[in-house]
């Protein structure tokens, strides 16, 4: 049997690791990119990159837990960077309420003293009593993860043609994958864009080897350390569809944050601000939806990277079905349809 | 029970911030029968009017919306967002918030006032977010303000009437103005003390919104405001000091002598 030429538009994680697990089943794919470049315009690009399936599930959904976990395997067996050091989560002593609620709403943890603390981060001892540890987690670099998928792809021989955009789609795919985030919602009309900001800084003072959450009631932010004294620290989580740079309040509270964390930081230099708007349902889960010709893989929401292989996987089933319902000849009728 | 003229048959008024997405929020307003929902304009909304896909959520719900100025430090920065509001969400309700402190996010009841005085003379229908202060209640209503909404506690704390005897006070003090108690709560029975309290409504957003299940805690609240109302409607006793037997002590049999 021919297999079937598949189309994936969009190279931000979700149409990376689709491309991947639809090459993986012996699909003929190619991915098409509007950027010029790996990470051109890609809400990804500007991601945290941490796999926290249990620290997300104290503020969202059991799904998220329930796909989330096997994309530490997932990524380690793809990306070596992939970083399992687990992930701490800590609360300033007058929001100490917060580290207990959290923890009531998730599980996988172990209370961590402030001798625990100090051991598993010499930098913090002394400096917070109580912590939750989860040491099943992971983190991963999004600007060194995204290029890892795409050496996996090019070995693969699967092209990644930038700069091409969705109307110059090549008429030869049996399938399109749309993959395109927000810029899908001109055919998926419940996505809504929800921004976040975020700050990358580097200090020589501070080094942390795991991500770190910093629980507040009104702003929780989380710092994940990127190598060489390079951190990232996100990020903010607003209903607003306005582009354009990190606001002065937003980034005021992204180094409050980091300064809460270790008054050191506030020697740390500031490399980048962004902002980005992240694709989500109305649900905030992601979902693969499928129309005529297009399977659509979006509302990643805040799980890029957590999610993206559950829902990349979840595609790449759902079009080997489609490959075996539909013979190769009445394909081109239903194309043309 | 009516703001402004306005009729409306629901006595609770839900905010709409931190839910875990728009669909719970959804869910969780249609499960409590709230017909009026806040929405914070400085945070959420930024300057760009297109395509807004969580006010369109909104919209889509047909409640009535009482915009905020959640965030603003000053009179001034206040009565520039109510603007903002007024062009955006069409109308000329405005739940007025002044805060001096964004740790302790009390109401700065002078920029309250200020700000109050100018959005009347405006023409806004103004909701102030105030403490339980009565002469500052007096002055917001000097000003045309024909809402009042003090707080029951810190918002987002979840404490309660904190100061059931100074909301009392207020009550009998402004009988023909409408009182909600707004911030503070964090179960349904405060809801219910409130409204026990002759309260005529009662504003919630933390409750609701970070609860294990909203749209549960969500009817809960409507319940408990619900019969803290008719509560209040049906006279309930005042505390004694004594114990007040429920049969007769009269005709039972004498003993000793």
């Amino acid at each position: 049997m021919r297999r079937w030429k598949v189309t994936v538009v969009g190279a931000g994680v979700a149409g990376l690791a689709t491309a991947l697990e639809f090459s993986e089943r012996g699909f003929v794919v190619e991915v098409i990119e509007r950027g010029r470049a790996l990470g051109d315009g890609a809400c990804s690009w500007m991601a945290g990159g941490m796999l926290a399936p249990w620290c997300e599930r104290a503020m969202t959904d059991e799904a998220v837990l329930t796909m989330g976990a096997p994309s530490i395997d997932w990524w380690a067996r793809r990306f070596p960077g992939t970083t399992h050091n687990g992930s701490l989560v800590l609360a300033l002593p007058r929001d100490a309420t917060e580290l207990a609620r959290f923890a009531e709403r998730t599980r996988n943890y172990q209370w961590l003293d402030e001798a625990g603390i100090g051991a598993l981060e010499p930098d913090l001892a002394g400096r917070f009593r109580r912590a939750l540890f989860f040491p099943q987690e992971a983190h991963i670099d999004p600007r060194r993860a995204l290029p890892a998928l795409a050496d996996l792809l090019k070995r693969q021989k699967v092209a990644i043609r930038f700069g091409v955009d969705m109307q110059a789609i090549a008429r030869e795919a049996d399938l399109i994958v749309d993959c395109r985030g927000l810029a899908a919602r001109d055919v998926l009309p419940d996505l809504r864009g929800v921004r976040g900001e975020m700050v990358v800084i580097r200090s020589r003072e501070v080094s942390l080897s795991r991500p770190v959450r910093l629980l507040h009631p009104r702003i929780p932010l989380y710092i994940v350390p990127r190598g060489g004294g390079v951190f990232m620290i996100g990020a903010t989580t607003i209903e607003s569809e306005t582009r354009g740079g990190a606001s002065v309040r937003s980034t005021v509270e992204l180094l409050n944050a980091a300064y809460a964390l270790h008054p050191a930081f506030g020697e740390a230099e500031i490399l980048e601000l962004g902002a980005d708007l992240r694709p989500a349902f109305p649900d905030n889960l992601p979902a693969v939806r499928r129309t005529s010709r297009s399977l659509h893989v979006n509302g990643l929401y805040r799980h890029g990277y957590l999610l993206g292989p559950a829902m990349a996987r979840q595609a790449a089933e759902m079009a080997l079905e489609m490959e075996l319902e539909r013979p190769d000849a009445d394909l081109r009728e239903w194309r043309s349809a | 029970m009516s703001f402004y003229g306005v009729e409306l048959s629901s006595r609770l008024l839900l905010g709409t911030a931190r839910y875990p997405s728009p669909k719970v929020l959804v869910d969780a307003i249609k499960a409590s029968e709230a017909q009026v929902v806040t929405v914070s304009l400085r945070r959420e909304a930024g300057s760009e009017r297109s395509g807004q896909g969580f006010w369109s959520i909104i919209r889509s719900l047909g409640v009535r919306v009482l915009p905020n100025t959640a965030g603003c430090h000053t009179a001034k920065e206040a009565v520039t967002t109510a603007h903002m509001a007024r062009e955006l969400f069409d109308t000329p309700w405005i739940k007025l918030e002044v805060i001096r402190d964004d740790e302790t996010l009390q109401p700065d009841v002078f920029g309250l006032v200020e700000a109050a005085k100018v959005l009347n003379e405006d023409g806004f229908e103004v909701f102030p977010y105030t403490t339980e202060d009565l002469s500052v209640a007096d002055r917001l209503v000097e000003a045309g303000c024909r809402v009042l909404m003090p707080w029951g506690a810190p918002i987002g704390s979840a404490r309660g009437l904190n100061n059931a005897y100074g909301l009392k006070a207020m009550r009998a003090h402004f009988p023909d103005i409408p009182l909600v108690v707004d911030a503070g709560l964090g179960v349904p029975s405060h809801a219910a003390a409130a409204m026990e309290l002759g309260y005529d409504a009662v504003l919630l957003n933390t409750a609701v919104a970070e609860a294990g299940d909203p749209v549960a805690m969500a009817k809960a609240f409507a319940l408990a405001i619900e019969a803290g109302r008719m509560a209040f409607a049906a006279r309930p006793l005042e505390p004694r000091d004594m114990a007040a037997p429920s049969t007769p002590v009269f005709g039972m049999a004498a003993l000793g002598g």
